[in-house]
Formats: C-alpha cells, structure tokens, sequence
C-alpha cells in the first residue's frame, strides 16, 4: 500500500468517526424520543415517508458506517488472521459497498 | 538472604534455569545476572556496557516485562524473593539472555532516521531557539537510548512483523521538527501507511515501559498529523 493510500484510509477514518459520533448521539436521542412518546412503527414511517431532511441524514449515517466499518475490519483481518494485501483490501471494498448498499435500501425503504 | 533468579538458557527453544544467588543493598536486576555469569555459570549469555541507563544494551524481560536491567532494582521487581529473567521479546534470540537487535535497527534506517543535512561545515551554525514548537517537540523525544524495550512491550509489533515500531517512529518525529534536516517529504511517505505509523492503535504500552519517560505514542501522533499532506495530495 502506498503511503498516500494510508494516510488516506487514516484520515477516512478519522472522519467517519467524527460523522458517526454526531449521527449516534442525534439517532438515539431521536430513538428514545420516539419510543417514550410511545409512536408506533406505522406512526413513526408515516412522519419518515417523504421526509428527505431524514433520509439524507440517515444516508450520511450508513454511508459513514460503511467506510469506518470496513477500515476498521481490514486492520482486524491484518492482525487475528494475517489477511493482508490485495484480497484483503478488496474483500474490505465488498464489505464497505455491501454495508452501504444493504443501509441505503433501508433508508429507502423508510423514506421513499 | 538469597534470591531464586529464573534465566532463560538457549535460543527460540530453551527452557528457564533456576540460580540462588545471595542478595544484596541497591541489588539491580543486572547484578543478579552478572553474579550468575562470574561465579555459577560462565557460559550464560548476556548483553550490556555502560551499567549506568546510557547505552541501552542492557534491555531484558523480567518477570513478564521489559526493561532497563542496570537501572532496575531487585525490591522493586522482585516477587516472593524470585525474579525471572528473559529475552526482550518482539525480537529474535541469539542466545540466553540475548536477543537480535537487527530488525530493530534495520526498522530505524527504513523510517529514514539518519540526519540529513541541509548545509555544509562552511556555513553558519543553524540558530534554533529552544523556546519553538519544533525544537520541544524534538526535545520531548531526543532522549531515547535505543534499548528496545517499547519494540517488546508493542502489540502492534507482535501482531504487524512489518510495523516500525515506537523507537524507529520516535526518531522520525525528532527529525521531522529538525529545521536544518532537508528528507522531511521523503521521511514522512517512509512513516506513512500500515507498516507505519498508521499501524498504531494508541495502546501506550511503549510510554508506560520507556524507561526514559519519552512518549513515543506522542511522537506517533505527531507523525500521523505530518501525514495529513501526504492523504490530501502530496503524492505518493
């Protein structure tokens, strides 16, 4: 890996954890409030349907999690498994997009 | 009184050999080592030169961690009147008590720890103020004697034969804020990446067991922010 490369995989990192850090605080206060306000499953996709404001937010969200998960999960396979180089890193793109791909169609599903 | 004193014999396979020796006022782990070798066993294996914490040969692994034995007394470490000493870890055995420092070293040449100077013997010494940020930077880890014992306490080290490690990495940062050294770019790509620093996880084992109170993990950190450039564009 070149040291552009890792200094790149550094700072994606370190930015999705900052992204993810306000997503997690705003979707489980946003969980909570839903919950004790006692908003049923039918209620709460009917305030999220058509809600871009959401949509967008919660895309951000699974977008996030999708680079800082794999990033973290390569160097995992690196260290326990000594799973490295160029099958690594592309069995960690294919998690990365399916992570995204798989939270997109959610967020779809909630939104549109 | 005496002291069992547990020493590793042999090489990658060996087994732990069992020594009484007397004990004695201001005891260091080295002494112990160095009684065993003079009047028990002259065939045991052991490293060290200056005895007073300069030259950083001395690094071995006692009771399960690493470090300065010359500087390291006996009641402190000590448990139950027994002390067990072996290899630094993270690194090859030559022989009983000592371990092969060369990819340690090899590691400080790859993260281009040599000076490189920017001017000549003709011209003007370089005037650094001590007060500036880089010149502190460079004092807070200048320091370090090259013993090792950060390469064996590091995790990342066990787990990434490939990574640095905290000394070799601690270097760079001390040239990085060098003003008069001229390989800047050249070291920072060296550094860069998942044999570098990137690879490390701020455990800290190494600032917890320096012996010199440097932290390495601070040097590190430096290093990963240098790196920014190089993730925005400044080639590859």
């Amino acid at each position: 890996m070149s040291a552009r490369a890792g200094a790149g995989l550094w700072v994606a990192q370190r930015a999705t954890a900052a992204v993810l850090a306000f997503c997690v605080l705003v979707h489980l206060a946003t969980m909570i409030f839903a919950v004790r306000g006692g908003l049923t499953a039918a209620q709460i996709l009917g305030r999220t349907h058509g809600n871009y404001a959401w949509g967008a937010f919660y895309s951000l969200f699974v977008i996030a999690a999708g680079i800082h998960g794999a990033i973290g999960l390569r160097t995992v396979a690196a260290e326990w498994l000594s799973f490295r180089g160029r099958a690594a890193d592309a069995a960690m793109a294919a998690i990365a997009l399916a992570i995204v791909g798989l939270g997109l169609r959610a967020v779809s599903a909630v939104v549109l | 009184m005496t002291l069992r004193v547990s020493v590793w014999r042999g090489g990658a396979e060996g087994r732990f050999e069992e020594f009484e020796i007397p004990r004695r006022e201001s005891q260091t782990v080295l002494d112990a080592v160095t009684y065993i070798q003079r009047h028990l066993d002259p065939t045991l294996s052991y490293r060290f030169a200056c005895r007073v914490g300069m030259c950083g040969s001395c690094a071995m692994t006692v009771n399960g961690k690493p470090r300065w034995t010359c500087r390291t007394h006996v009641d402190k470490v000590a448990r139950d009147g027994t002390l067990r000493v072996a290899p630094l870890s993270n690194l090859p055995v030559v022989k009983d008590l000592v371990a092969d420092m060369r990819e340690f070293f090899d590691k400080w040449a790859r993260s281009r720890g040599q000076f490189k100077p920017t001017a000549t013997r003709h011209d003007e010494f370089a005037p650094v103020r001590p007060s500036s940020a880089a010149r502190r930077e460079v004092d807070a880890g200048i320091e370090c004697i090259g013993c090792g014992v950060c390469y064996a306490a590091c995790d990342v080290v066990k787990w990434n034969r490939d990574y640095l490690g905290p000394a070799a990495l601690n270097r760079a940062w001390t040239l990085v804020n060098d003003e008069r050294d001229g390989a800047k770019a050249e070291r920072l790509h060296a550094v860069a990446g998942d044999a570098g620093c990137h690879a490390c996880h701020t455990m800290m084992s190494c600032t917890e067991h320096c012996p010199k109170k440097l932290s390495p993990t601070r040097s590190i950190a430096g290093l990963k922010r240098a790196t920014l450039g190089i993730a925005l564009g400044g080639g590859s």
